[in-house]
């Protein structure tokens, strides 16, 4: 009896480790839908395909021209983050006042391109990720064993949210941001360069996203082209879930879908099939209980 | 000084604005009444760089604004508080008036503007942690010219700054309305209160359904009669 208690809470400990890592991912992940959506109202439907990309990069970068992994990383990372603002000019800048639904048609019609280009250039067949130690190493604390890299994941995401978090509310660009996504036209009356910050938004979307398909690739290391679809859909889901257009809202949507799929995967085992369909249970809830999302503000409109 | 010559404004099939004219001399307050959509606000967001008009020119001290970008403008000294407000509901009152300094480097100026604006309405510097969003109509309309001040402007538009406030405070802006243009700023201001508008210009104009139908010196215009009947609810 006292063997199983002990038994059942390395296991429980593991698999929290599993959950912040996964919800880690998912929030770096919802938190680029998130800031999207807050500045342009748009749903970046090629954001997922922004995290594959990044992958990509650093597997070519570490497999292919045989860079230090860091270095691999940095170079990804960047470069995916030049590639959302090049994404936001060409697909969505030219259509900024037309329909809403043109915007979400081009983000749709981006997101196919990049995966079918993914096909064509990085070849259907999944690669996979070179270990790399640091990320690879089994570390025990008594009974629970985790890999390096589960540890990793939550670390580097709590510093990179701080950092974010202070960009946001600390600086002179990130109040820029929010005043352009309160009210664009008013945030033009105070001569501020609106595109130069929805091509921030975008740049930084996409870092966060790269950095989530690298550390993704860490953990599991099978890259296909199509990698970006399924986590793409779950955390626009933690998005929405935590409120959309709030960082804040979109970490807690991602760790909770992470929570969730890792715990029901870990002990209901009988509903493992399932998995991926209790992000959509839980957005369909929370929909019901509260339309706006968690921390979702109601639209309320002052004359 | 700000010229407007033949300016047309269309929005789809409607014609907004059809051809009109008129000057912004330097140091003047200049008042433009009219009925609801006759095209005030259109008038002010065309100078602005927020409507491209399809028309006619706009000139600032020589250079022609049409085409240009709203932030080029705003940084040439020409800033509009616009209809309805429109503070940062979600930003605090001190990040809305730093807002306004965006473009600005000149920090020691621009904390002495801020003073400044602290002085005209010292309701703002108590309240300026609170968000904008939780002022009152009168405040915000306080935050919103005070913002305004923070762009350091050579010519201040104002859209409707008296619109659901009450007496008294409407009478406090037009006070300090006033103090601004003292100070050397001019003022294009934008009112469907006709009386206080022209009571506090140097020149008016009447625009009716997208033309100027009648100009003057504030005064002047206060004793028209079409204006009295149209404008200030007088009987014959
Ligand atoms: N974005 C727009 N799209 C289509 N029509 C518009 C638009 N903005 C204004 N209009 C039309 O142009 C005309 C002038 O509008 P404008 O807002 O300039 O009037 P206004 O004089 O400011 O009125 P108010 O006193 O009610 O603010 C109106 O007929 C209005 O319906
Ligand atoms: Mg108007």
């Amino acid at each position: 009896m006292r063997h199983k208690d002990i038994m059942d809470l390395s296991t429980f400990l593991q698999q929290l480790t599993n959950a912040a890592s996964l919800g880690s991912l998912y929030s770096l992940i919802a938190i680029g839908y998130t800031m999207v959506y807050g500045i342009l109202r748009l749903i970046n439907f090629a954001h997922g395909d922004v995290f594959m990309l990044g992958a990509y990069v650093a597997f070519y970068g570490v497999a292919s021209f045989a860079l230090p992994w860091w270095i691999a990383f940095i170079v990804a990372i960047g470069l995916t983050g030049l590639f959302g603002i090049l994404l936001e000019r060409i697909a969505y800048r030219p259509l900024r006042d037309s329909p809403r639904i043109s915007l979400m048609i081009s983000a749709i019609g981006a997101s196919f391109l990049i995966e079918n280009l993914g096909v064509v250039i990085f070849g259907g067949r999944p690669k996979s990720f070179p270990s790399i130690p640091l990320f690879d190493t089994v570390l025990n604390f008594g009974s629970v064993s985790v890999l390096s890299v589960s540890l990793f994941i939550p670390a580097f995401t709590l510093i990179i949210l701080f950092a974010l978090l202070f960009i946001v509310n600390r600086t002179k660009t990130g109040m820029a941001m929010r005043a352009v996504s309160t009210d664009v036209e008013a945030a033009r009356l105070m001569a501020i360069d609106v595109n130069k910050v929805i091509s921030f938004t975008f740049g930084i979307g996409s870092l966060l996203a790269a950095l989530g398909g690298i550390m993704w690739s860490m953990k599991y290391p099978q890259l296909n082209p199509l990698m970006g679809i399924m986590p793409g859909l779950k955390c626009f889901i933690a998005a929405v879930i935590g409120g959309i257009g709030n960082i804040a809202g979109a970490v807690l949507g991602g760790f909770l879908l992470g929570f969730i799929e890792i715990m029901v995967a870990a002990f209901l085992p009988a509903l493992t099939g399932y998995r991926d369909a209790f992000s959509f249970v839980l957005l369909i809830l929370v929909l019901i209980v509260k339309p706006s999302g968690l921390l979702g503000k109601k639209q309320t409109v002052k004359v | 000084m700000l010229r407007i010559e033949k300016l047309s404004v269309h929005y789809g099939g409607i014609h907004a604005l059809q051809g009109i004219s008129l000057e912004v001399p330097e140091g003047k307050i200049v008042t433009l009444i009219g009925a609801n959509g006759a095209g005030k606000s259109t008038t002010l967001k065309s100078i602005i760089g927020l409507v491209k008009p399809s028309s006619g020119s706009v000139t600032w001290n020589g250079k022609s604004l049409v085409g240009t970008q709203t932030k080029d403008i705003v940084e040439s000294g020409i800033v509009l508080v616009p209809e309805g407000r429109r503070v940062f509901a979600n930003l605090s009152v001190d990040e809305n008036l730093s807002l306004g300094a965006y473009a600005r480097s000149d920090k020691a100026e621009t904390e002495a503007d801020r003073r400044r604006v602290f002085k005209l309405f010292p309701r703002l510097e108590d309240r300026k942690k609170q968000k904008a969003g939780t002022l009152s109509g009168g405040e915000q309309q306080m935050l919103a010219v005070g913002r305004a001040i923070m762009t350091k402007p050579k010519l201040l538009m104002m859209d409707e700054p008296s619109l659901g406030l009450a007496p008294i405070v409407v009478k406090m802006i037009f006070d300090i309305i006033k103090e601004i243009n003292a100070g050397g700023t001019t003022i294009l201001l934008v009112e469907q209160n006709a009386k206080a508008a022209l009571e506090a210009a140097h020149y008016g104009y009447v625009l009716e359904t997208g033309r100027i139908t009648l100009s003057g010196e504030g005064r002047q215009l206060l004793a028209d009669d079409r204006v009295r009947k149209a404008y200030l609810g007088e009987a014959e």
